[in-house]
């Protein structure tokens, strides 16, 4: 049987990339739940703020990439919006675990000669549009695979994905008020963060005392659905050197790895293990550093439980270890390794991944947006003075890590450095 | 024809081209649960596909299995999305290994089965019901008619079965 075996990825053989691409610019729009707009018009600005953070013009960028889950408006459009002549450009299906799994083939396309300079996008009204897991408003006939499914009233991810999370409580000991220490953490962020739609610092027992929606998830388990766009630029190191800022340098890139069995995604065993599993042999050898130098963590999160899992199966603590880890105070401000500083997806927004990249580069830049006073230079003089209204700089951030999530079965990386 | 049916207000649809889940759905109507088995390796697969997950081989038939297992995980809606399930709070959705094939081709493998916790005649389950089922708790399949040749699986408690003291539930509130 050699069901859902993984052909081994020639990890650091010549052909590997690492630090010759970086994500020079990032720029995002407001995060509401109420855009008023087009996903066309947020697109465009995201795109304009990006470059305006990377010091580059329209003409510099010819190529162009999103993700979407037909929510959004394609790139040729945000394009011609933009006054750009794209050599390339390329849309394609997906949410959660697209972003990693593009900066990837940015890469690929500039490598191969096809386009200089990609700028990468994600413009959705995720509160006010399409939503994951439906509105509830609108019921087409159940056919194909929702006979498994929706005709269970099973359609939410978070319906979908409780399977993975009780079973972990089950099997682990996992505790509701480890889980719920990922959202009081990635609070702490979020309140010294400008832009996070959700800025209050929470407890567990708030938490806990929010009301249920699925088990093991209550209301504050789950990210707020939010209407924005978000975009950054990838370019070769080579080029990178004359832009703005410190380069965010790509040490390494795993695109929608996969458990066996994309059908169901607890069909094949252990139903606690996500797609980490795999994923972390092609991340670290490629990358050339393990979890152990890494400073700040990008572990999505759909929901509290989905950051746990992630860490866990990225090998940052032991398998089962995830309850402790998450709650030991190590991913919040000032601990060891924060985890989405900006406040995530649970409180600064939901962009489908895109948030918790543009956040590390800002880390590896030592340019995050908080409320440190600025200086003459105009930058940050940032006092790592993490309490509510402060500082959320990482002090000396040289390595980041984000782990996207599609599906447990399904999940992408991406490793930076500052340099 | 293609298979139409109708449950609790949702419209179901199989359409002809669909073999294999028209297959498996009309079975259900005739109340027999039958999965695919390969010829390639005999294992049995579930949901229905249209090559073996194991290698990809295209020829099966289709064997009966008793529909008998045990709930390894479960999700407990409180927040329904579908109107359907609004009046039904709270509701199951089981995850349950069968019996048959457990542990095969590999430890980590089993044929898991979603469907919602019902009564024996195929209602979704009151809550007390509800708050007694686990991890661990037996349980047997029953179909749930929505149309003519066109039946859902679901689940129910297996009185015949000897049930764990307690199955695990969720400790939180």
């Amino acid at each position: 049987m050699t069901q859902g075996s993984l052909k081994d990825v020639e990890s650091a053989a010549p052909g590997n990339l690492r630090d010759k691409y970086a994500i020079v610019g990032v720029g995002e729009t407001a995060y509401t739940r109420d855009s008023g707009r087009t996903t066309r018009h947020m697109g465009v600005e995201a795109v304009r703020n990006a470059l305006a953070d990377a010091g580059l013009e329209p003409g510099d960028v010819d190529g162009m990439m999103s993700y979407m889950v037909m929510d959004s408006t394609m790139s040729p459009t945000i394009g011609a919006d933009m006054g750009m002549r794209l050599n390339y450009y390329m849309d394609v299906l997906g949410g959660g675990s697209s972003i990693e799994a593009l900066i990837g083939l940015a890469i690929g396309v500039i490598e191969a000669g096809m386009c200089n300079t990609v700028a990468i996008f994600r413009s959705m009204n995720g509160a006010t549009g399409a939503r994951m897991g439906g509105s509830g408003r609108v019921a087409p006939a159940i056919s194909g695979d929702g006979l498994f499914s929706a005709a269970n009233g099973q359609t939410s991810p978070a319906q979908i994905f409780a399977h993975s999370f009780m079973r972990h409580m089950y099997e682990f000991g996992t505790t509701p008020e480890q889980v719920a220490h990922v959202k009081v953490f990635h609070s702490w962020g979020a309140s010294n963060n400008p832009k996070a739609y959700y800025s209050q610092r929470v407890t567990v027992d708030d938490v806990l005392s929010s009301r249920p929606i699925a088990y093991p998830l209550h209301l504050l388990d789950c990210c707020v659905e939010t209407d924005n766009a978000t975009c950054l630029i990838v370019t070769s190191a080579e080029r990178a050197r004359d832009l703005k800022h410190t380069p965010a340098r790509i040490l390494s890139v795993v695109g929608r790895c996969m458990k066996p069995r994309m059908d169901m995604h607890y069909q094949h065993g252990p139903i606690t293990r996500v797609a980490g599993y795999y994923a972390r042999d092609i991340l670290w050898p490629n990358a050339g550093v393990g979890p152990e130098d890494v400073d700040v963590t990008g572990s999505y999160d759909a929901f509290s439980f989905t950051t746990l899992l992630q860490l866990e199966d990225y090998g940052f603590c032991a398998k089962g270890e995830g309850g402790d880890y998450v709650s030991d105070g190590t991913i919040g401000l000032g601990g060891r390794r924060p985890n989405n500083t900006a406040g995530g997806h649970l409180c600064e927004g939901y962009t489908h991944g895109m948030n918790m990249v543009i956040e590390n580069v800002r880390q590896l830049r030592g340019e995050v947006d908080d409320y440190c006073p600025l200086g003459p230079d105009g930058r940050r003089q940032h006092t790592y003075e993490y309490s509510e209204g402060g500082c959320r700089q990482v002090r000396d951030c040289e390595i980041s890590a984000n782990l996207g999530w599609g599906m447990p079965n399904l999940g992408s990386a991406l490793v930076m450095r500052k340099g | 024809m293609p298979l139409n049916g109708e449950h609790l207000g949702m419209k179901l649809f199989v359409d002809d081209r669909d073999a294999e889940n028209k297959a498996f759905f009309e079975f259900c109507g005739r109340g027999e649960l039958r999965l695919q088995r390969w010829k390639s390796n005999g294992l049995l697969s579930y949901p229905p596909g249209a090559g073996s997950p194991w290698d990809g081989t295209p020829d099966y038939g289709w064997d009966a299995v008793e529909g008998r297992g045990t709930v390894v995980s479960y999700c407990e809606v409180h927040h329904a999305i579908q109107p359907a399930f609004r009046d039904s709070l709270p509701y199951h959705i089981l995850l349950v290994e069968l019996d048959e094939q457990r542990g095969r081709p590999t430890e980590h493998e089993a044929l898991r089965l979603v469907g919602n916790l019902v009564t024996p005649d195929g209602e979704l389950a009151p809550p007390e019901v509800v708050a007694s089922v686990g991890i661990g708790t037996r349980v047997r399949a029953v179909f749930r008619q929505v149309g003519e040749d066109f039946a859902l699986p679901h689940w129910t408690v297996d009185e015949a079965a000897e049930q764990p003291s307690a199955p695990w539930r969720y400790q939180g509130t």
